[in-house]
């Protein structure tokens, strides 16, 4: 029987470590609304879309009441729309269509946000994929809740330099024309190199056409709990240190596995899988530095912070992979900026730098996210960033991500404010060197010697 | 049986279990269990109930019991076993 002491633990994890499950995503399959024509293939998508989503955010409440613990998101992610689009859409003005019709079915489901209005171009991109790719600045400028992703590069295929090349400057035309809300439209953009199929996380939540037609993900947070429990451990060995944040992660993903089976149960539809990501938010307690922080270090970007944030990374998936019968997504610590006050700190301190963050996401579960830098900054250089982090990616068979902010207007030591989840971030410096020849270059980098396992 | 845990949390006060009781009786909800401490002056108490043969479903009867705990001044709030159970037992 339970006891006095395991439900008040539980309960404080809640109420004042800030446990949640960060987001209920329900992938939809839109394979089966292609049309060759524009007016159908919008009526099937917003169709299909409204009826499998229609009890996604009352379900989630429900259980978020039940259980008393907050499910904070609850989100749509889809097949990619350069594939679903491909056959009706001759122009990028016939893909911003889409991107309404998305952005209608989110606010009819009451989803804060919908993500696949994506392209997959790892080895080439498609008719499709390039004028998807060219209509993303138009498309995240007059939609409110559209998430838009591009992989762009894969272990298996190496790096699609030309797409690269293409979305250093997509960034910042969406930078442009959303610079009246300093350039937020990025904050819905991300590049990827070895993009999941399963990631319920935004803005690089997509439905990967290996899914079945609908499928249950759940992302769990909790660096509050993370923390809290580690200050308890102050000054004790490695091991107590490891063991501290595996058996935390376990009972963080063991609430994550729980609302995953019932939100599957009550909608009757398959559950896919848990992503066990540890994702801060802006709220005071929430962050990932801070643990980093308490295991030992006075600032993140210390030396140190890589092999602290290696460990962490490990040692959650260590934890949370026995507490769920299938774990997938990024899986690991996220590491953006904007919404991280430990982050904010650390970069207004001078700790922390572009090319530390880099060298960061080689250990940790994604990439350089919520990175505001100045609107000055060439597309070439956006690129060159891009390349960068994809090679530690394809290198390292990982994924990885850029989700940069060229804030139109502002410069290093200005702020950008995006409100909300999404926070606020001191704009940072960017090596001023260029690498306009090396991203000149037209087509790919070949894959890696290690891909060839057959 | 459908279990579920509340918990009341707040200053110590004459009647907190009987107004308590008093609710779950009029909503025929079972209690199965009760532990109860005093932490550095607050009380702290826990119940395991079966809310089976209630006619009301867990949203109602957590909404109702919330209010009943504000109307003497401690935090009251019914949850699902599931999520203790799912957290603390392999």
């Amino acid at each position: 029987m339970l006891n006095i002491f395991e439900v008040n633990e539980t309960n404080k994890m809640i109420d004042q470590e800030n446990l949640d499950v960060r987001t209920i995503t329900l992938g939809i399959s839109l394979l089966d609304c292609i049309d060759g024509n524009l007016e159908t293939l919008k009526t099937n998508i917003y169709e299909k879309i409204t009826r499998i989503a229609e009890n996604l955010v009352a379900t989630g409440d429900e259980i978020g009441k039940e259980f008393g613990v907050p499910i904070v998101n609850k989100r749509i992610s889809i097949t990619p729309i350069a594939i679903i689009g491909a056959s009706a859409c001759k122009t990028t003005q016939d893909f911003v269509e889409i991107a309404r019709v998305l952005d209608k079915a989110a606010k009819q489901t009451g989803v804060n946000f919908i993500g696949g209005y994506s392209a997959l171009v790892s080895k080439g991109s498609t008719k499709a994929d390039e004028l998807l790719m060219k209509s993303i600045p138009e498309a995240l400028s007059v939609t409110e809740r559209v998430c838009s992703s591009v992989n762009l590069g894969s272990t298996r295929t190496g790096i699609n330099m030309d797409a690269v090349r293409l979305m250093g400057e997509i960034i910042l035309e969406t930078a442009q024309l959303t610079k009246d809300e300093d350039s937020i439209g990025c904050a819905k953009l991300v590049v990827f190199c070895n993009a999941p199929d399963d990631n319920p996380f935004m803005a690089g939540a997509f439905h990967g056409v290996t899914e079945a037609d609908a499928v249950i993900n759940v992302g769990v947070s909790g660096p509050g709990v993370v923390k809290k429990a580690l200050e308890k451990v102050r000054g004790e060995s490695f091991e107590v240190l490891c063991e501290t944040i595996k058996k935390t992660s376990f009972k963080v993903t063991r609430v994550g596995q729980l609302v995953a089976r019932e939100a599957s149960r009550r909608l009757n539809i398959p559950f896919g899988i848990v992503d066990l990501s540890l994702a801060p938010t802006p709220a005071i307690g929430d962050s990932v530095a801070d643990i980093l922080q308490e295991i030992g270090l006075e600032r993140v970007g210390a030396p140190g912070t890589t092999a602290a944030l290696a460990l962490l990374n490990d040692q959650v998936k260590k934890g949370g992979v026995m507490a769920s019968s299938y774990v997938g997504g990024l899986s690991g610590a996220f590491i953006p900026v904007s919404e991280d006050q430990g982050m904010i700190d650390a970069v207004q301190a001078g700790a922390l730098t572009i090319e530390k963050l880099e060298a960061m996401t080689c250990v940790c579960s994604v990439g350089l996210d919520m990175i505001a830098i100045p609107g000055d900054t060439k597309a070439s250089t956006i690129s060159g960033i891009i390349a960068d982090e994809s090679a530690i990616g394809m290198i390292n068979q990982k994924t990885t991500a850029v989700r940069l902010i060229p804030v139109i207007g502002k410069g290093v030591g200005e702020v950008a404010h995006f409100g909300g989840l999404l926070g606020y971030a001191p704009i940072m410096q960017v090596n001023p060197f260029s690498c306009d020849a090396f991203v000149n270059r037209a087509g790919r980098i070949p894959a890696p010697i290690h891909s060839f396992k057959n | 049986m459908e279990k579920t845990i509340i918990t009341v949390i707040g200053r110590d006060t004459v009647g907190i279990i009987a107004k308590v009781c008093t609710y779950l009786a009029d909503n025929n909800v079972n209690v199965l269990d009760i532990s109860q401490t005093i932490v550095e002056g607050y009380f702290n108490m826990m119940m395991i109930a079966d809310i089976s043969g209630s006619a009301k479903s867990i949203l109602e009867l957590s909404e109702e019991i919330s209010h009943v705990g504000e109307e003497i001044g401690v935090q009251i709030r019914m949850q699902s076993e599931k999520i203790f159970n799912s957290m603390h037992r392999i």
